[in-house]
């Protein structure tokens, strides 16, 4: 499989990574939001990853083996999609809902497209859009944060984003968003844990800082302009995580740099449509889906002309 | 002879399902099965009009000039079109409302034209309400099965029952992204029973003509792992 992929001419030089150092280092850089989650929603938040996470490596393993395909569980490329699909949740969500999740992103959206790198959206994404389709209620239960250590039991509390869509906005703190103390889902609300991680993969080379800072810098912009407030909208809802660890997923954003900037402008413009004048108050989700499935097209695009060729010629 | 009429009516329930295997009607079949009942009564309806316009075109094959051949099937089946959607207004009003507009978009279901252009302007009465059957049939137990899993996962219940749901709802599966997900699970299964069927049909030929023949019948068991390569 290798030897078929090489295109440019000896000698080469292998950089020394391979699918499993990048997957360990993605795992690695989600483990601040991990902490970060347990702290603000109690070990409930841990219960939910470890079915998540648990779920997706029993899918992987099994649909492997049922389709007769080398085993890929060693590459723990499942361990990250059920860790980001976690994340996508909400602390009160039933536990068989969030192992279906898990199940849905791995059996439909990846394997049956081919496995890792065949898949056309982001699996944990497909997770948590049918998740979504299938159990809104469940899916839209928020909690106020750090609620498990007092003595009353759950509170459910509007998001940031909630409070924006009815007016509330005077109420919130920018400083409490960037410490994740809001209404959402586990791995969501935390910007700081999340930006540690995204620091870390790209000093790490894992991601290129192109697609997560024109992708926040567009929403940012965009909110600015169209009179909302941009501080609170990249602090709140999905937007960190989405733009760190879902929308750099490497099998479902374009390879080349115009490619990307065409991709992350697209994911901003979408957020800031679907939170400001859509029904839904959130929408980091439905722009990366939409983007991911439009990606082949900015590829054919943003083709790289060859050297000495002119312009019409990569056309024809 | 019988085998010539059982073939007619049978190809159309598995190996040339219209649904599955033709890829045939996609509309009506992904737009009315979000409840078995309602997949029940587009296939009845869509039955009557194919098994009736295929006996008229077949009965005026010979009469109708080839040129203009197409609008006078449409004429045909657009009237027993007409007929079904009134009958279904008076006496099932609650299936007409279920329906809707795809009631009357039966005229242009492309089941029913591609029989008549495919089957019943080339045979005989006989054969053509046969194949109408066995095609209508086809085509309802495929929205039958697809309502069923899509209303028993979507919303708990089967043909409307029990009124509580037996299972928590996976409200999905009634949605259309649901529809198409089961949609190409049962195409999948369809291919795979339909290869099965005709694999062993050519096998089952294969050990009455040729192994009939080759001395080495008695030593390569039918031909199994490649040993025969007629």
């Amino acid at each position: 499989m290798e030897n078929t992929l090489m295109v440019s001419s000896s000698p080469h030089l292998h950089c020394g990574m391979n699918t499993r150092d990048i997957m360990r280092d993605v795992i690695i850089a989600l483990i601040p939001s991990l902490i970060a989650s347990v702290w603000l929603f109690g070990f409930r938040a841990l219960a939910v990853e470890v079915v998540c996470v648990a779920a997706a490596l029993a899918s992987e393993y099994l649909s492997r083996k049922v389709m007769k395909r080398p085993q890929t569980v060693g590459d723990l490329s499942c361990i990250v999609t059920g860790l980001l699909l976690a994340f996508n949740l909400p602390v009160t969500v039933p536990l068989w809902q969030a192992a279906l999740g898990s199940v849905v992103a791995i059996v439909v959206a990846k394997q049956m497209f081919g496995g890792l790198g065949q898949n056309f959206v982001n699996p944990a994404l497909v997770g948590r859009v049918v998740l979504m389709g299938s159990f809104p209620d469940a899916m839209n239960n928020w909690v106020t944060p750090l609620a498990w250590t007092g003595q009353a039991d759950a509170v459910s509390g509007a998001t940031p984003l909630a409070m924006l869509a009815t007016d509330a906005a005077a109420e919130i703190d920018p400083l409490s968003l960037l410490f994740g103390l809001r209404g959402g889902c586990l791995g969501e609300t935390c910007a700081a844990a999340l930006l540690l991680g995204g620091v870390y993969l790209v000093i790490r080379h894992v991601i290129s800082p192109l697609i997560p800072t024109i992708y926040i810098g567009t929403v940012f912009v965009l909110t600015w302009i169209l009179g909302a407030n941009p501080v609170v909208h990249i602090l709140s809802g999905g937007l960190m995580i989405g733009a760190i660890f879902m929308a750099t997923d490497y099998a479902t954003c374009p390879i080349n740099k115009w490619g990307k900037v065409v991709y992350a402008v697209g994911c901003g413009a979408l957020t800031v449509l679907i939170r400001l004048y859509g029904s839904l108050p959130e929408g980091v989700s439905f722009a990366i889906v939409i983007m991911n499935i439009l990606t082949p097209l900015i590829e054919r695009l943003t083709r790289p002309r060859p050297f000495g060729e002119g312009r019409k010629a990569v056309r024809s | 002879m019988a085998n010539k009429y059982w073939q007619a009516f049978s190809k159309g329930i598995i190996k040339e399902n219209p649904v599955f295997r033709l890829v045939l009607g996609t509309c009506p079949t992904l737009a009315v099965t979000t409840a078995a009942l309602n997949g029940l009564g587009m296939g009845a309806a869509a039955s009557f009009v194919l098994v009736c316009s295929n006996i008229v075109i077949s009965l005026l094959r010979k009469l109708i000039p080839g040129k203009v051949r197409l609008p006078a099937y449409i004429v045909i089946i657009a009237g027993f079109t007409t007929i079904v959607q009134m009958l279904v207004k008076a006496y099932l009003p609650a299936i007409d409302k279920s329906l809707g507009i795809y009631l009357p978009l039966i005229v242009v279901n492309c089941i029913i034209l591609g029989r008549a252009e495919a089957f019943a302007g080339k045979n005989s009465v006989g054969l053509s309400a046969l194949d109408g059957l066995g095609m209508g049939a086809g085509f309802t137990a495929a929205l039958v099965i697809m309502g069923g899993i899509r209303e028993f996962l979507g919303n708990g219940t089967l043909f409307g029952w029990p009124e509580g749901g037996l299972i928590p709802p996976i409200t999905i599966f009634v949605l259309p992204a649901g529809g198409f997900f089961v949609f190409g699970m049962l195409i999948w299964i369809t291919n795979r029973l339909s290869t099965k069927l005709e694999h062993n049909a050519t096998r089952k030929e294969l050990t009455e003509t040729v192994c009939a023949a080759c001395p080495m019948a008695s030593n390569c068991h039918g031909g199994e792992e490649g040993a025969c390569h007629e």
